[in-house]
């Protein structure tokens, strides 16, 4: 069985957002970099999987600029077998993404494709289920427990209610939340190791995939600032405000 | 063209987040049509047609559709989706694993978890966990939007009379079957729709330190959170969770105790409308967005509050 994973370069989930002054958008120079997180958690599952002998492959996926590559790296030292970088520049929306990793799909025939539930840049928690839809594969999303069957898997997902259980036929899709293992740190012998695995670069001019966003990004700014608030004393004046000046008690 | 509205529902009832939704669209463009999708739902279908801002309700019932899986319903809104300029569904588990799915038939390109409509092709959305809001614009003919149901009020749910319409089934997609659901029982008000919520942090300490938050919680009749240090060191289960992995909550009061207020859960629990931080380390960032801070050991602290408590004379429940 082969595994495709897909990994995102963000901001460190650390660091403190700084939105730019002129609205465009948040300040990326100089700030520390990562692997969006849940990421880390599919590139786990994958490994975990192929340790337990039901899987021969995995092949971790990214799609971005130049330094987006360094995700594909660290996937690679925690045990990817191969890596692809499909090159693009500026704005890529989730639908973009969804169309180039189909084409990735349909090029490399993997029996699974994992990714995080969400990327923590844009928050748009889309490109999973874009992509089975595409491929007409099962999802299921935000998984928490993953158990391979012998031609299925049966997830366990973290949904507002309580948790939920689906079986999915393979080939299909799952996207990971951050409770569904805990991501291991690659050792240095392993992070040496990677740096001789292969990487197949990928102009996203080959894949003839329309990626022209389709939506406009007019203004970024700060969430608005709470008023500072006031420390009360003691716990007999906090139940006294509560009451008679907030009034929520 | 009117915009149409995904309810959320058990097959008996609407889930509450179904009003807010209603509530957005209804910012969008008057004219409300809502799909139901579901089986044996006429209960839930009649409720979701006294709402007054839905002006006609679709309801589609088939075996398939009673555990509400995406690659069932997708289809079957997409069928629909020709009479619309938007698509609308809360961006709650529901709706963010179902959207997508619709958005990509429809080769559209998705605008999420909206917390203020612009114009109808222009929202506000926070990114980055709610470290900066994105005003964007679509330029899609067709719009599918996901809000934040926690950003709308809840619309009337009473006095509509919209007629129910019967819409056509899509055919089972065989690959993917639903097992169980198991849904966390509980007496206290759902952590995502509380009027009050009590959250508990590192600071606790232990699990069995939780009862001193139970007891708070069990007298101001509010739901429990945590921070994820807590449910990390174990105190308990992940379903409490509040912040940017967790959930994220809009309560009337909020209660951080123990809490240092990581970037993550201020993410979660920053717009609440009144915010208490009980917390030992005067310099914890959770004093930085608390009305009312008290610098305390919350092992004194705690059974003090219950205490004044206890000597009001009425709590607002």
């Amino acid at each position: 069985m082969k595994i495709l994973v897909a990994v995102k370069r963000v901001i460190d989930y650390n660091v403190q957002i700084r939105v730019k002054e002129d609205g465009s958008g948040v300040v990326t120079d100089n700030v520390k970099m990562s692997t969006n997180p849940p990421d880390d958690n599919a590139i786990e599952e994958a490994v975990k999987i192929k340790e337990s002998g039901k899987a021969t492959e995995i092949v971790a996926i990214t799609v971005g600029e130049d330094k987006a590559q360094e995700t594909v790296r660290k996937a690679l030292a925690v045990g990817a077998d191969k890596g692809i970088h499909v090159k693009t520049e500026g704005v890529l929306e989730p639908l973009a993404v969804s169309k180039i990793i189909q084409k990735i799909v349909e090029k490399e025939k993997p029996d699974l494709v994992f990714m995080g539930k969400q990327a923590i840049d844009d928050d748009c928690n889309q490109t999973g289920q874009m992509l089975s839809a595409l491929l007409n594969w099962p999802q299921a999303t935000f998984a928490s427990n993953i158990e391979v069957k012998d031609n299925s898997l049966e997830v366990t997902r973290e949904i507002d209610e309580g948790l939920e259980t689906v079986e999915i036929n393979i080939p299909a899709i799952v996207t990971c939340d951050l409770r569904l293992n805990e991501p291991r740190y690659a050792s240095l012998p392993n992070i040496m190791k990677a740096k001789k695995k292969p990487i197949d670069e990928i102009n996203v001019s080959d894949l003839g995939v329309d990626i022209t966003p389709r939506v406009q990004q007019l203004k970024v700014e700060e969430p608005p600032k709470r008023k500072a608030g006031i420390k009360v004393a003691n716990v007999a004046e906090l139940v006294q405000k509560l009451k008679n000046e907030a009034k929520v008690i | 063209m009117a915009v149409l509205l995904i309810a959320e529902h058990n097959n008996k009832e609407l889930r509450p987040f179904t009003l807010n939704a209603a509530t957005a669209a209804s910012q969008i463009d008057a004219e409300v049509h809502a799909v139901i999708i579901g089986q044996n739902n006429e209960n839930a279908a009649k409720k979701l047609s006294e709402l007054p801002v839905v002006k006609k309700v679709i309801s589609i019932e088939a075996p398939h559709y009673e555990n509400f899986t995406a690659e069932n319903f997708a289809p079957a809104i997409v069928k629909l989706a020709e009479n619309y300029s938007h698509i609308i569904c809360s961006a709650n588990t529901f709706g963010k694993n179902l959207m997508p799915r619709i958005a990509a038939h429809l080769d559209t390109s998705q605008v999420s978890d909206i917390i203020k409509v612009i114009s109808p092709d222009t929202f506000l959305r926070p990114i980055y966990a709610g470290n900066a809001f994105a005003t964007v614009k679509t330029n899609d003919t067709k719009k599918c939007v996901t809000i934040r149901p926690t950003s709308f009020e809840p619309c009337e749910s009473s006095g509509g009379t919209a007629t129910i319409e019967k819409g056509e089934a899509s055919v089972e997609f065989s690959n993917t079957k639903f097992i169980k659901r198991e849904e966390i029982k509980s007496d206290r008000p759902e952590l995502g729709t509380a009027r009050i919520v009590v959250s508990g942090g590192r600071g606790m300490q232990s699990g069995d330190n939780f009862k001193l938050i139970t007891e708070v919680a069990d007298k101001l009749g509010a739901a429990i959170g945590a921070s994820r240090a807590a449910v990390d060191a174990g105190y308990i289960s992940n379903d409490h969770q509040v912040g940017q992995t967790g959930k994220v909550v809009v309560p009337d009061l909020y209660i951080a105790i123990g809490i240092s207020g990581a970037i993550q859960h201020l993410a979660g629990m920053k717009e609440s409308k009144v915010i208490v931080a009980i917390n030992k380390d005067g310099e914890a960032p959770i004093f930085s967005v608390a009305d009312y801070g008290l610098e305390a050991d919350l092992f004194e602290a705690l059974p003090q509050f219950m205490e004044e408590l206890n000597k009001l004379n009425t709590i607002q429940k």
